[in-house]
């Protein structure tokens, strides 16, 4: 099937979504996704980030569609036109999604551990408007604990429903889902209660936000301040493929291994993320591809401090006072 | 006096009992449909009828039963939407209290069209009094052998179902019926697939409207030729208002499609004229969801034509300067209105049921809600007008389900048609009395 989007055609098989078609193409068409994931079945069609405009339905039928589709949930059909990233009114549309997904959100990202890696970070950089038009007490829940490994801070969540998919597909007992409705909707387990089970733990790789975080890496780090190093080991429940993230030798923690959409390539499980917290239990590979334009590659801990240095030499030279010294 | 099909007997005594009923002619299309047509001769005569879905889109229902998928050894389901709780409409609450068998035989013959073994009749939770004077009339017509098995001997065998809802707006939406039907979260589907072909359970299933079904059996009985002879063009048959409001005589009513706005407004018949003998200021003509109309584009279509009570008259001009028929909630208010205060209601109504599923909903109408708070009292600025404007049009046609746009579309044509009153409030020229919401807040807490 021929779909062309933003001008660019491709070739792709029936059955794919105008999102998966972008994707095949290149970053520079696809849409951003918030609640969609390739590999959870039902997700998406929530956020409405990805929204794009159908400009021909089909070769058969080439009436444009009347409204903006969330393209993680339409198939292609052969002679599409789609339009994304080349249309300003879409554009303008997505920007209202964004300030959505913002008004209510704490931003909080100095105190978040999921800054730097944040998908809510980067969308509100790519497509949201510089200030916000919301002069409204955000909104705020009762924090409620979910056991000693998974932190839960509902009022960072964008209820993408991601982790209720995941506990659904990846592990065998779900206790959370969403309780009330509306925008007091919530992330709970209902009657008090602990998400663990063997796959709990990748409900923290799968939330594009703070909201579900690592507990046992609470506080511990930034991520840009951590080297992701690719490793394995032989586990009898998860392929045991993972992601260390080490700040000098230390591993401060582990994660499953993200493709180039920061989705997760094979969901591990908890002992693999938990009890293994030496870089002697790990067949290290070496350093995990990160994108030139994120963060964390950015910054690695050694190269830090020696653009600390360049700067304080800078001052020296210039006359500057260290901060220290200062009356 | 206009014909009327559905609640012609409303007033006789003990209608809602099957003897009543029966003596009256009740069930008689049941008898011709299973006797004497075949299920496709059913939906045609529905399809000649021209009847439209009554619950607000107005969707030609025989076309939604010929889309049903007909696959080979699966079951095939008849939901009866009957969980209305448009505000202002009220009007499938009046067909089922008073004359539930009505319902039911349109279910009957309408599960018989579409090859239906099991149907579903979703009432409101707030409606349970109303559940039970159907679950009453079921038990009746199991009795006399109208359900269950080989119904008047033929091997047509149906069984109907009551369930009561939880009281949530949004399990009004079909496929967030159905999810709710089905034991789960009341949450719409993202569609494709519809629910034609994957419904409850996966099955292809129809949902229609109360008084939709009910209009079935004066179809059968009379002909579908001669029941598109009633009304005019496209809007074929009757139709139930249910007016409300400030006139004289609120109530439900049964007109021909085609009666004029201002006779329905102003004649003893219908709603009898404005209260207190005040002017009209304006009208929500199809329950809250539809665009607020004032009172010359009521009236009369921006060409200077006067406006009918059809699908096609009211939505003349667009949005610009029509509105919907709807599900035929027709609110009307008088010279005292505030359509500030009264926008507020329903964004507040909106906020509350949003289901929380997809962002622009579920923030928007929150969002909406707080800044017409702001109106209310008494600090809102000119430019809070202009915001609202932009909110409405970012959720207008971004969400999952219809109930996005029904929070944008009031909004839009309020500001649209009386965009000076909201900027007379804006700058304290205008006084609203909101006393009435300090007494129901002190209720409440």
């Amino acid at each position: 099937m021929k779909v062309t989007i933003d001008g660019i055609e491709i070739d792709v098989p029936k059955g794919t979504t105008i999102l998966q078609a972008a994707r095949m193409i290149g970053p520079e068409v696809a849409p951003p996704a918030m609640c969609y994931y390739s590999s959870l079945k039902t997700s998406g069609g929530y956020c409405r980030t990805c929204i794009v405009k159908v400009t021909q339905g089909s070769a058969a039928n080439p009436t444009p569609m009347p409204k903006p589709v969330a393209s993680c949930r339409t198939e292609v059909m052969d002679g599409m036109v789609v339009e994304n990233n080349i249309n300003a009114e879409l554009l303008e549309a997505r920007k209202g999604v964004v300030e959505f997904l913002l008004i209510n959100h704490p931003l909080d990202c100095p105190v978040c551990d999921q800054a730097g890696e944040c998908k809510l970070q980067d969308l509100g950089y790519g497509h949201g408007a510089a200030a916000t038009r919301f002069e409204f007490k955000r909104r705020e829940y009762e924090p409620i604990d979910i056991g000693d490994k998974i932190k839960l801070h509902m009022n960072r969540c964008i209820l993408c429903y991601r982790c209720v998919k995941v506990a659904e597909q990846i592990t065998d007992d779900r206790v959370h889902g969403v309780i009330s409705r509306g925008d007091s909707s919530e992330i709970s387990t209902y009657i008090e209660n602990i998400i663990d089970n063997d796959f709990s733990g990748n409900v923290i790789d799968v939330c594009p936000v703070g909201a579900l975080t690592d507990k046992t890496f609470r506080f511990k780090q930034r991520v840009w301040f951590t080297k992701p190093l690719e490793a394995h080991r032989n586990c009898d429940k998860c392929c045991g493929k993972t992601r260390l993230w080490l700040k000098g030798e230390e591993v401060v923690r582990v994660t499953a291994r993200k493709d180039q959409w920061d989705e997760v390539e094979e969901f591990i499980c908890n002992s693999c993320r938990y009890d293994y917290k030496k870089t002697s239990d790990w067949v290290i590979e070496g350093p995990a591809p990160i994108h030139r334009n994120s963060v964390i590659s950015q910054n690695h801990y050694q190269h830090l401090n020696e653009l600390k240095l360049q700067a304080l030499k800078q001052q020296n030279a210039l006359g500057f006072m260290p901060l220290d010294k200062k009356p | 006096m206009g014909k009327k099909l559905l609640i012609h007997n409303d007033k006789v005594p003990g209608i809602d009992t099957l003897e009543v009923y029966r003596a009256h002619g009740g069930y008689s299309s049941v008898e011709k449909a299973l006797k004497t047509m075949t299920p496709d001769q059913v939906t045609d005569e529905v399809k000649k009828s021209g009847l439209r879905g009554r619950g607000g889109a107005g969707f030609p229902t025989g076309l939604k039963w010929s889309f049903l998928a007909k696959p080979e050894g699966v079951e095939r389901y008849l939901v009866c939407n009957a969980d209305e709780s448009e505000p202002g409409t009220f009007k499938d609450r009046y067909l089922m209290e008073k004359i539930p068998h009505a319902l039911i035989e349109g279910m009957i013959t309408s599960s018989f069209a579409l090859g239906a073994k099991t149907s579903y009749i979703y009432i409101r939770g707030e409606y349970f009094y109303v559940a039970r004077i159907i679950e009453t009339a079921i038990a009746e017509a199991y009795s006399a052998g109208w359900l269950g098995k080989n119904i008047l001997g033929t091997n047509f065998s149906h069984d109907c179902y009551v369930q009561v809802g939880a009281g949530a707006y949004i399990c009004g939406e079909e496929t967030a019926l159905l999810e709710s039907l089905e034991g789960k979260r009341g949450n719409p589907r993202i569609k494709p697939p519809f629910p034609a072909v994957a419904g409850l359970w996966g099955c292809p299933t129809v949902v229609n409207n109360v008084e939709t079904i009910a209009a079935v059996c004066p179809i059968i009985n009379m002909g579908g030729e001669e029941y598109s002879k009633i009304g005019i063009g496209k809007s074929t048959g009757t139709k139930l208002i249910s007016a409300s409001g400030h006139i004289n005589n609120p109530g439900v009513y049964e007109i021909e499609l085609g009666v004029p706005v201002e006779e329905f407004i102003y004649s003893e018949e219908y709603c009898g004229g404005i209260r207190n003998g005040k002017k009209l200021k304006a009208v929500v003509a199809g329950g809250s969801s539809v665009p607020i109309l004032p009172t010359e584009l009521i009236l009369k279509t921006a060409k200077g034509e006067p406006r009918l009570m059809t699908y096609e008259s009211l939505s003349d001009g667009g949005f610009q300067t029509g509105t919907m028929l709807g599900s035929g909630g027709f609110i009307v208010m008088d010279e005292d209105t505030s359509i500030v205060k009264n926008l507020f209601t329903f964004a507040r109504f909106y906020h509350h049921e949003s289901c929380g599923q997809c962002s622009p909903c579920r923030e928007g109408t929150g969002w909406m809600e707080k800044i017409l708070q702001k109106f209310l009292n008494g600090t809102a600025n000119e430019s809070d007008v202009e915001l609202l404007w932009d909110i409405q049009s970012k959720i207008e046609g971004k969400t999952i389900c219809p109930l996005g746009e029904a929070a944008a579309w009031p909004v839009a044509a309020a500001i649209r048609h009386f965009k000076q009153e909201f900027l007379d409030v804006a700058r304290n020229k205008k006084f609203i009395d909101v006393s009435h919401y300090n007494r129901l807040n002190k209720i409440i807490a």
